[in-house]
């Protein structure tokens, strides 16, 4: 874990996120902090006809690896079928921001855009959080 | 290479083991003292010798081992109250300054801080010295009072002594910032509290590593510092409180050695400061504490304090070299204390740190515990690098290659 990690694409992204902001008219919202380094990050989802992530947006602050992954993690999502979202996994951010090894100190960081998404789909399904945990 | 002016560092060096360690294989840049220090081979060999040779229960065996033990848990008391200019009654033992503060909190806040009180703290407090008031002036009604600071992030004396002047039922107050580095006036604080009628505790687990600290000049009525952050081990600390104080106070926990008799339908309190050390007190860390106050105490806390600024000034003028990076805290080094808090253009402070990581520079990055702070300079984190004896200037340097390389890795 050092400088290697940073790779063009998680500056890209850090410093030029994609669906940043908030949407007005939505159907599932959710935010999540780590509370050890403060990493914020917050999702809009509108869920669109036939049960699918339509629109989705986030906001947040935080290090380059969780606002990165966060807006990749939203374009990666956009036009998947909710039921997806449950089959999310760590693995599916780590290949996201490049399979960087992470180390156990920062791949919270990564983590985070993830549990939120599942927060809030899990929520809006009425399904359990027990497996929010599953993917880390 | 330029060498300390105040100190012998290579014999230092050598008395710390950990520092011929590599990390990520390069040399160890230990700069995250404020979070905890390393420890000479004298005090893990005083922590070594307690276990090989006499551990057993102070306080209540009448074998040999037992009396040896409770020997030298006592001379660190009383090697702890002379640290501090205090006497040994006035020492209780505990976990750490955080423990220390909330054991005001339980054993004389509770009690004493009434509806509509005020306590009065400053923007520079760290959560232990916030937090346990807030839980008080939630239960009893009391008021926070937040004293601001200047744009330098020094503390605004005037507006903290007309405060005082209102009599607040307390004023808690740190006499050095763990961000900044401010170092706090805290005899001034704590006179002009002692004559409106107020009391004053006084967070001290940043100045005691770092410079010469006497109670009674304070005038403080509880005074707060932890073992692990001046070369002691972790789980130890101490709490002053002025002997009358200590004395009508209602214990902290309930167990043993807290008492003088139990009887079925009550207990009568055993004397201070044992009221207030109930239960098996951290023996073995309450030996090594006084082995790192002996090791301070041989090189000298004045010429601790010195080299700390030589550090700082060095520190400060080269951070300043940095495009793109901001300082936060008094611009003159005698001013502050050994830490040097920082943030680089728009690199995350985390991203920061695992840069740095990977250079073998160790700094604390985050909110350091001070979230207050951390609003008041508008900023969600930032970089901490602090100093102890063993640092050197050649430690700064490898601190600025590693900020160059960060600089680079973002491409500012």
């Amino acid at each position: 874990m050092s400088a290697e990690i940073y790779k063009e694409i998680i500056l890209d992204y850090y410093r030029h996120p994609r669906n940043y902001g908030k949407l007005e008219n939505y159907d599932i919202s959710a935010r999540d902090t780590n509370p050890l380094c403060g990493d914020e990050v917050e999702m809009r989802i509108k869920v669109s006809d036939g049960g699918k992530i339509g629109e989705i947006k986030f906001q947040g602050k935080g290090c380059a690896i969780s606002q990165a992954s966060a807006s990749m993690l939203t374009e990666f999502a956009k036009e998947k079928p909710l039921e997806w979202v449950k089959g999310l996994s760590k693995e599916d951010v780590l290949k996201l921001l490049g399979n960087p090894d992470l180390g156990p100190a920062r791949i919270k960081c990564a983590l985070l855009g993830m549990k939120v998404i599942k927060t809030g789909v899990y929520q809006y399904l009425g399904a359990k959080l027990d497996d929010l945990s599953a993917g880390e | 290479m330029l060498k300390s002016q105040v100190l012998e560092l290579e014999r230092i060096r050598d008395d710390f083991p950990i520092l011929k360690r590599k990390v990520k294989g390069k040399r160890l840049v230990y700069l995250d003292n404020a979070a905890t220090t390393q420890k000479p081979r004298k005090v893990i060999d005083a922590l070594v010798d307690y276990y090989e040779r006499y551990n057993a229960n102070a306080h209540r065996s009448l074998h040999t081992l037992g009396i040896e033990a409770t020997e030298e848990f006592e001379r660190s008391r009383r090697g702890a109250a002379e640290f501090i200019h205090a006497s040994p009654k006035e020492i209780i033992f505990t976990r750490g300054t955080t423990e220390s503060i909330n054991l005001v909190r339980f054993a004389w806040a509770e009690e004493h801080v009434k509806k509509d009180d005020t306590i009065l703290l400053t923007l520079m407090e760290h959560h232990s010295n916030i937090v346990p008031w807030q839980l008080v002036a939630r239960r009893n009604g009391a008021k926070l009072k937040f004293i601001e600071l200047d744009a330098n992030g020094r503390l605004k004396m005037d507006e903290i002594e007309e405060e005082i002047e209102r009599s607040p039922r307390l004023v808690a107050v740190t006499q050095c910032s763990n961000v900044l580095g401010t170092i706090n006036d805290a005899a001034r604080i704590c006179r002009r509290a002692r004559k409106a009628g107020s009391l004053s505790v006084i967070d001290g687990a940043q100045s005691v590593p770092h410079m010469p600290v006497s109670v009674s000049e304070v005038g403080c009525d509880f005074f707060a510092f932890s073992g692990h952050k001046m070369l002691g081990p972790t789980g130890i600390g101490v709490l002053y409180g002025r002997r009358e104080l200590l004395e009508e106070m209602a214990p902290f926990q309930g167990g043993g050695e807290m008492i003088r008799e139990v009887h079925l339908d009550g207990a009568k309190w055993n004397d201070v400061p044992y009221k207030f050390e109930a239960g098996t007190a951290d023996i073995a860390g309450a030996i090594g504490l006084l082995a790192a106050i002996e090791y301070l105490s041989e090189i000298g806390m004045e010429k601790v304090r010195r080299h700390d600024v030589e550090l700082l000034r060095y520190a400060i003028d080269t951070l300043k070299g940095i495009k793109g990076l901001q300082l936060y805290g008094p611009e003159r080094a005698e001013e502050r204390s050994g830490v040097v808090s920082f943030n680089l253009a728009d690199v995350h402070p985390h991203d920061l740190a695992t840069i740095l990581d990977g250079e073998g520079v160790e700094i604390r990055s985050g909110h350091h515990c001070a979230q207050p702070l951390m609003e008041w300079l508008r900023v969600p984190a930032t970089s901490r690098a602090s100093f102890h004896v063993y640092n050197s200037y050649d430690d700064i340097d490898a601190l600025k290659a590693g900020l160059e390389k960060a600089r680079e890795v973002f491409r500012l």
